[in-house]
């Protein structure tokens, strides 16, 4: 390192006016076979709903390919796939909506396969840096106790970052920013 | 091999030209989650400890917003979104995104928000008594030239009101977001002007603990870049995080 990196600020509480566009929480475009929504909560440390709050995912598709800015990862063949998704509004009651696919099994550290996945960003006012989290699917349970990365979380908070199916296609991941329950978030 | 070689071949991927893994930030290059001067830090930050994350490609990788999100000059000069001109002092706001070994990050996003002149932002819950300018929303992006250069114009930003403390002010900023080359690289900060007379008493801006990184979130003025009967300019750099070798809680 010979630079030293810019520190981060809030996203404060006006980012709406600049970040969040219609598109925006469409991670593959509408209609696409075997699209999911993630729908959810977020929650402070008094288990009040964050009406303020930013989110945005990333992740490969079904077959571990990536939308990627310089090809990187394969290149998708999932036509309209991005890949991420932003959610965030000027006028929230604390919840987000992701409409996505099922990301594929991508390798990890010592050659061990992932877990279905999606990395997570969590921007608010009130909070200085981003907090990172994954989704991780609960109808995934043997992809999941071999996954080397949730397997290094404690074993008694890996259910906080597991989505729950609520339905067909559809499945639910609250994020607990603080306090009971409260969401696994990582150093990236 | 060398040590030399054997550092410089695991900085990019001779490929794709892209970090396999990025550096891990110091202690202190970041403002902390919980900082009790900042009051609404106290229910929003973590309390259990962060889980180490390798970073795996999920992190290296990033997406391409370019296209979806810039359709045109027009989204990066923030005095010419409406009929008329916006009130306030016109100003270029140009500078480089690299990285920390200083290589310049190409066709990268970056979006910018601010409130304008009189520091009144385009937003329902922005209420107090200075003026909304009808020609000024305050919402811009572009995209860096192979350089890693971006460029915007705009209106200098007045400082604003808030309720943390008695009295308390936002120094003038603009709000920048950076999505870099890969997951890993995200960024969001804000960039002030020098000599703003509130920086001793923001505690957003000084929940930045060490000075020098404070006086990195500061633009420098440039006369040179300042263009006559049009436009101020000032200048600002973003760093995002770059190359690292594998540490050694990786190798399991």
């Amino acid at each position: 390192m010979i630079f030293p990196t810019t520190p981060s600020q809030t996203v404060g509480p006006y980012f709406a006016i600049g970040l969040p566009w219609a598109e925006g929480p469409h991670a593959v475009a509408p209609g696409t076979p075997g699209a999911i929504t993630i729908s959810g909560m977020v929650y402070d440390g008094a288990g009040e709903p964050v009406p303020d709050h930013l989110i945005e995912t990333w992740q490969c598709d079904p077959e571990g390919r990536f939308a990627d800015l310089h090809g990187f990862g394969g290149g998708s063949t999932v036509p309209g796939f991005r890949g991420f998704a932003r959610c965030g509004t000027e006028d929230g009651d604390g919840s987000f909506e992701i409409l996505t696919v099922k990301p594929g099994r991508l390798p990890g550290p010592g050659g061990r396969l992932q877990a279905p996945h999606i990395d997570v960003s969590v921007f608010a006012r009130g909070m200085l840096h981003r907090c990172v989290t994954r989704i991780y699917f609960a109808d995934e349970p043997e992809a999941n106790a071999e996954c080397p990365v949730l397997t290094r979380v404690p074993e008694e908070r890996r259910g906080t970052l597991l989505a729950q199916p609520t339905g067909p296609g559809a499945y639910r991941f609250d994020i607990r920013l603080q306090g009971p329950g409260e969401t696994v978030f990582f150093e990236v | 091999m060398s040590e030399t070689t054997q550092v410089e071949t695991e900085i990019y991927d001779p490929v794709t030209d892209t970090p396999q893994r990025y550096m891990r930030e110091p202690p202190g290059a970041h403002p902390p989650l919980d900082y009790p001067p900042y009051k609404s830090t106290a229910l929003r930050h973590p309390k259990e400890p962060l889980v180490y994350l390798p970073h795996t490609i999920t992190e290296i990788t990033g997406p391409q917003l370019g296209p979806e999100r810039v359709h045109g000059e027009l989204d990066a000069d923030l005095t010419r979104q409406h009929p008329g001109e916006p009130i306030g002092e016109r100003i270029i706001v140009t500078g480089r995104v690299m990285d920390t070994e200083g290589k310049p990050l190409r066709d990268t996003l970056v979006e910018i928000w601010q409130a304008n002149a009189a520091g009144r932002y385009r937003h329902r819950w922005d209420r107090w008594p200075a003026p909304l300018d009808p020609n000024f929303s305050g919402a811009g992006r572009c995209v860096t030239d192979a350089e890693g250069r971006y460029r915007f114009i705009t209106i200098k930003p007045g400082p604003y009101p808030w309720g943390n403390h008695y009295n308390a002010w936002r120094p003038a900023h603009i709000h920048f977001s950076l999505l870099g080359r890969a997951f890993a690289q995200r960024l969001v900060t804000q960039m002030y002007f020098p000599g703003d007379p509130f920086f001793p008493y923001d505690p957003i801006f000084n929940s930045v603990l060490d000075p020098a990184a404070r006086e990195r979130m500061i633009s420098r003025f440039s006369v040179h870049g300042t263009e006559p009967n049009w436009a101020q300019c000032y200048e600002f750099d973003i760093y995002l995080r770059g190359p690292g070798a594998t540490p050694f809680e990786e190798a399991f």
